[in-house]
């Protein structure tokens, strides 16, 4: 479930054009009023202080660390039990002063560490993955629906494939015949390639309904050429579409990753990712549950802020609290 | 109607044999020489040219798809004089690694996977109509509330943190439950159940979630529609209108989904058969997949997506059945 790009997508898909009508981009003021509907809720603005943490973590992972005095790769083996086959010494999987998540058991390594670099994997990723799907989804999205005719059969048939292909299955077997060197790029690259179909789907519809409009036709009237127009006509109009769906595309990529990790076909080791480390605490959750609790915590609140954002930027979004 | 029909098939069947050709051509460009792989350790030049021949890899790539595609539907014979096997169609080859034909391999799987599916497809489909409607007819209020803030909790749970804190909470810390371990129905119904429970759980949440939501959203509009007013103004109780007039046109985008999240789950669900151990399809693409078994990893991925195919296939033909609004061949 966790690899369809976008589960709350289908509900707008599905419901029938909730996916927003095309309404014109806001002017600055209206602007405001959505940035300040969205600063009331608290639950929102939680979220997104926490995904601002993370990507924080994230960049200053090398300062982090040094603060900690333990680098993602260092092993410790003061900090394991080795008559205990490698359990952490102390509560909780050895968390205190020393280690502050504790560490991995077996080598040692400081799970802190491992958790601030594990940051910038997924958010280098599911970042990544979203500005790539974004571009192909909205050059074809627009493309296909604004040329009509042969090039929208042919974008659309692909787009089918694409959407019936058992993605995951080829995405673990694609990876594991690859090589392993650049191995983020990859992961970045079949991910989109996979992805971009959910958000080209709606920018074609409303593309399709926005060309008939008086504004287009004007447009052209005025010698407008076909780039000026799904340019500067048509796109800005599918602004507040494009920013809902892409929110919403961002967690299932960051599931996307962890899963492909967990299942190693992603982040090759030692490069920690939190889908990894989850993985390799797997024969050890009852006897040190801190290994993947601790590493689960950060990537389900991380999903969870991304998903309540969505949900809240699309509700904003389809009530005009902006519009108005 | 017949020429609905006709078109979904063609569809169907191009599509299959795109992703075929999509799999074939990307296994024959990336993967290493499955030869030297079959080989081992002391292995000859001759020997690898040997194997290469009766696999028929020295062929050019189109004779090797052509050959795999036929094999499908006539069956192909492996080598040539006294060496030679036959396998019947349909003919997925036989394991690099175990040399069993590879058709067997996936029936042995399937029931398992069959299993986990219904399971979880059972309980998410309870829980998600059954949470839609509740939270649809108290909209705004607490419950509705409440449900909305679960579902995005269930979405967002990744299954396999989920699959180790059940594991975590319910057999080690609580006891509630056994050690997962495969036993037959026949043997001992009542482990057999424990055994899957958890799975179905895991599986079942996100899905869930999701249906949840859709329900919500859908019985929310047709709560708002004329016939419901209709309805109530009749004088009905307020328990049949939701089921019978708000309920069931939110049921035909639930279907939709169904189908595809069924056939999904049917051809495999991966990460849960793998952290749960459960020798399903998933769990043998998992072990195929790091093993590099080519002929079982085409195997999967084309049963996968038939499934997927001919789920979005039946979801079209169900509609007419359940929306009396949608009449395929009127409208067309």
């Amino acid at each position: 479930m966790t690899f369809t790009p976008t589960d709350l997508e289908v509900e707008g898909a599905a419901g029938g054009g909730t996916g927003g009508d095309p309404s014109p981009a806001p002017p600055p003021a209206q602007r405001r009023r959505l940035v300040r509907a969205f600063l009331r809720d608290r639950v929102a603005v939680a979220c997104g202080v926490y995904i601002l943490l993370v990507i924080v973590m994230a960049l200053a992972a090398p300062l982090l660390v040094k603060l900690s005095g333990y680098g993602p790769l260092e092993f410790d083996q003061s900090a394991v039990d080795p008559n205990l086959g490698g359990l952490p010494i102390g509560w909780g999987g050895g968390i205190g002063a020393e280690h502050w998540f504790g560490v991995e058991p077996g080598n040692g390594r400081d799970i802190f560490a491992r958790i601030v670099y594990g940051a910038r994997v997924s958010m280098t990723i599911a970042l990544s993955a979203t500005v790539l799907t974004s571009v192909l989804g909205v050059v074809f999205g627009l493309v296909a629906g604004y040329f009509g005719g042969r090039v929208d059969m042919l974008i659309s048939r692909v787009m089918e494939f694409l959407m019936a292909f058992p993605a995951l299955i080829f995405m673990i077997a694609v990876l594991s015949a690859l090589p392993a060197e650049n191995r983020q790029l990859l992961l970045v690259v079949v991910i989109s390639f996979f992805g971009w179909p959910y958000l080209a789907r709606i920018v074609r519809g409303q593309t399709m309904s926005l060309k008939e409009r008086e504004f287009v036709e004007s447009a052209r009237a005025s010698g407008a050429s076909s780039a000026q127009i799904i340019f500067k006509e048509i796109l800005p109009n599918l602004a507040s579409t494009i920013i809902v769906m892409t929110t919403l595309a961002v967690p299932g990529y960051v599931g996307t990753e962890a899963g492909l990790s967990f299942l190693g076909v992603g982040v090759v080791p030692p490069t920690p990712s939190w889908g990894q480390m989850i993985a390799s605490s797997v024969p050890w959750y009852a006897v040190d549950p801190a290994y993947f609790l601790i590493p689960g915590s950060f990537l389900f609140l991380l999903v969870l802020s991304f998903t309540v954002l969505g949900d809240r930027v699309k509700k904003i979004a389809e009530s005009g609290e902006g519009r108005a | 109607m017949s020429r609905f029909l006709l078109n979904r098939l063609l569809g169907m069947v191009v599509v299959l044999f795109l992703v075929c050709l999509f799999t074939f051509v990307v296994f024959f460009v990336l993967s290493p020489d499955p030869a030297v792989q079959i080989c081992g350790k002391n292995c000859t030049p001759e020997a690898i040219d040997q194997i290469r021949e009766n696999l028929g890899l020295d062929q050019p790539f189109l004779t090797q798809f052509w050959t795999f595609i036929s094999g499908l539907f006539v069956g192909r014979t492996y080598g040539t004089g006294p060496n030679a096997i036959d396998c019947a169609a349909p003919c997925l080859g036989y394991s690099f690694q175990t040399s069993q034909p590879v058709a067997d391999m996936i029936m042995q799987r399937l029931p398992v996977s069959a299993t986990i599916a219904i399971g979880a497809a059972v309980l998410w489909l309870l829980a998600g109509i059954a949470g839609g409607l509740i939270s649809a007819v108290r909209e705004g209020r607490f419950a509705d509330r409440f449900i909305t803030g679960l579902t995005l909790t269930g979405m967002s749970i990744p299954n396999y943190v989920l699959a180790l804190a059940l594991q975590f909470l319910l057999v080690v810390t609580l006891g509630w439950l056994p050690f997962p371990q495969a036993v037959p129905f026949g043997d001992d119904p009542v482990q057999w159940f424990m055994n899957f429970l958890m799975p179905w759980i895991v599986l079942a949440i996100g899905a869930a979630a999701v249906y949840t939501r859709l329900t919500r959203a859908n019985v929310i509009e047709s709560l708002q529609e004329n016939y419901v007013r209709t309805a109530r103004a009749k004088g009905l109780s307020p328990g049949l209108v939701w089921r019978r007039h708000a309920l069931r046109p939110a049921l035909t985008p639930i279907v939709t989904i169904f189908g595809m999240d069924f056939a999904n789950l049917l051809g495999g669900a991966l990460i849960t058969e793998t952290v749960f151990g459960l020798n399903g399809i998933g769990k043998l693409a998992a072990d195929s997949i790091t093993k590099n078994d080519q002929p079982v990893i085409m195997g999967v991925t084309l049963l996968a997506a038939f499934l997927v195919v001919v789920g979005a296939m039946v979801v079209d033909l169900l509609y007419t059945a359940i929306d009396p609004r949608v009449r395929v061949g009127s409208a067309k």
